[in-house]
């Protein structure tokens, strides 16, 4: 019990760079995202193009080569200089975000076609069209996927302790050798994981009650 | 004043050539009704009048502005020209209020206030006032459609047209529905009606075109269209719907 106390200010650091990072490169994420999946639905062959082949490349290799390719690989070039936990917050948004490409695509293409044309023949514009009638019907089918992604992409930060971001998972295995009582920290730390995603998942269900579909 | 000028219309999907070779003119407060047998290209020619098809050759004029040519806001032409669907098309996630103000806020920058103010007045007009909180998916279909039409005419279009608009009501929700629509065709708005209901299209309608394979095989005021038929293919049409 003593090593659970005396570990635990420093796992509750360690979650706060977990959910810092988590936050903003779930943000980033998400707005790679959405340009994906607009560059994926464009008239445009070339945008199809660029959008297909960067779904292709993320969704095709593991995350923690992408990982070390950004930190490693990408910080072997003269001209790139990333801090591990920049490589960090940009691998978990380029990853989450050719995921979550792949859901808004799906979730745009889910709404009946009428829908477009009654908005074009009342005069607005396609962006117009987009913006006012297609993603807001679009988000609330999405949610549940998107909290999937969500959740998902948080489990992924715990990887970036291989590069030595002091994380929730980096500051455990810390905890782990210095107190000789790997059992109960990482116990403590799995819980931990746990009740931040309860409360994350319990949060986008309250939010997708709120605006369920009419 | 002529408001639509078809001239030498085509249309293709892929090698489907749905519509051939159409002509005809609309002028201001007309009503024309537009009939035929299913998968005569009647719907394509309605959608080719405000662009939502791409046209595939022959000219369309709204008001004397050809909108095959790319060059033209088709955004700006379709403010002045309403559509009405099938399948009511209303945006599920705003109530019926924000259905009738989005355009006319969105689109022609219109004041909050003076957007629900007219909507107000289009809702009554459509015997739907109380209606205004409400969600399309709290509304029956012949609700649905009257809402359609108030959306459609607030952005205070100079043409009206209807895509089959009671087909999907259920018979007894047809009768209001068309009740709206004779009233806007005795208030003169200009308005192109494809339509099943050989009713109204006698009653109502200035001329009926009768469409088959592509082509407008006949046309005529529908005393003539519907008591005197001059094509074998328009007699065989009519002798099935009459």
């Amino acid at each position: 019990m003593d090593t659970i106390i005396n570990a635990l200010p420093y796992l509750m650091e360690g979650l706060q760079v977990t959910l810092y990072i988590f936050a903003i490169a779930i943000v980033i994420g998400f707005l790679i995202g959405l340009v994906v999946a607009l560059f994926r639905l464009a008239p445009l062959k070339i945008l199809n193009w660029i959008a297909k082949i960067f779904v292709d490349a993320i969704r095709g290799t593991p995350f923690i080569v992408q990982l070390f390719f950004i930190y490693f690989g990408l910080n072997s070039l003269d001209f790139i200089s990333l801090d591990n936990t920049t490589a960090g917050i940009v691998t978990v948004a380029i990853n989450a975000g050719a995921y979550f490409s792949e859901i808004i695509r799906a979730g745009i293409q889910s709404i009946d076609k009428g829908q477009t044309e009654a908005a074009r023949s009342l005069g607005l514009n396609s962006t117009q069209n987009m913006r006012y009638i297609i993603l807001p019907q679009a988000f609330r089918r999405m949610l549940p996927t998107i909290t999937n992604q969500a959740i998902i992409s948080l489990k992924d930060t715990s990887l970036l302790s291989v590069i030595g971001v002091a994380d929730l998972t980096q500051e455990g295995r810390i905890q782990a050798s210095a107190t000789f009582d790997a059992f109960n920290v990482y116990l403590i730390l799995g819980v931990i994981y746990f009740v931040v995603i309860y409360l994350l998942s319990t949060l986008a269900s309250f939010v997708e009650r709120k605006f369920v579909l009419r | 004043m002529t408001m639509i000028r078809v001239e030498n219309l085509k249309k293709s999907f892929g090698d489907l050539e749905v519509i051939k070779d159409m002509s005809t003119v609309v002028e201001e407060k007309e009503v024309i009704c537009v009939i035929g047998p299913s998968g005569s290209g009647k719907s394509t020619f309605l959608r080719c009048l405000n662009r939502l098809e791409e046209i595939t050759g022959g000219h369309v004029y709204i008001e004397g502005v050809d909108i095959t040519n790319p060059k033209i806001d088709i955004n700006k032409i379709r403010q002045d020209v309403g559509m009405v669907f099938q399948q009511f098309n209303l945006f599920p996630h705003k109530s019926v209020l924000e259905n009738v103000i989005l355009a006319p806020m969105k689109v022609k920058k219109s004041d909050r206030k003076a957007s629900e103010k007219k909507a107000y007045e289009l809702l009554d007009k459509v015997g739907l006032r109380e209606k205004a909180k409400a969600y399309p998916g709290e509304l029956s279909g012949g609700q649905k459609q009257r809402v359609a039409i108030a959306r459609a005419l607030a952005m205070d279009p100079k043409i009206m047209l209807f895509d089959e608009p009671t087909s999907a009501l259920d018979p007894e929700m047809v009768g209001d529905v068309l009740d709206v629509m004779k009233q806007l065709a005795r208030e003169g708005m200009t308005m192109v009606v494809v339509t099943h209901e050989m009713g109204f299209a006698a009653e109502m309608g200035d001329r009926v075109l009768f469409i088959d394979g592509g082509y407008i095989v006949e046309e005529n005021v529908p005393k003539e269209l519907f008591g005197n038929p001059q094509h074998e293919r328009t007699k065989a049409f009519l002798s099935k719907v009459l």
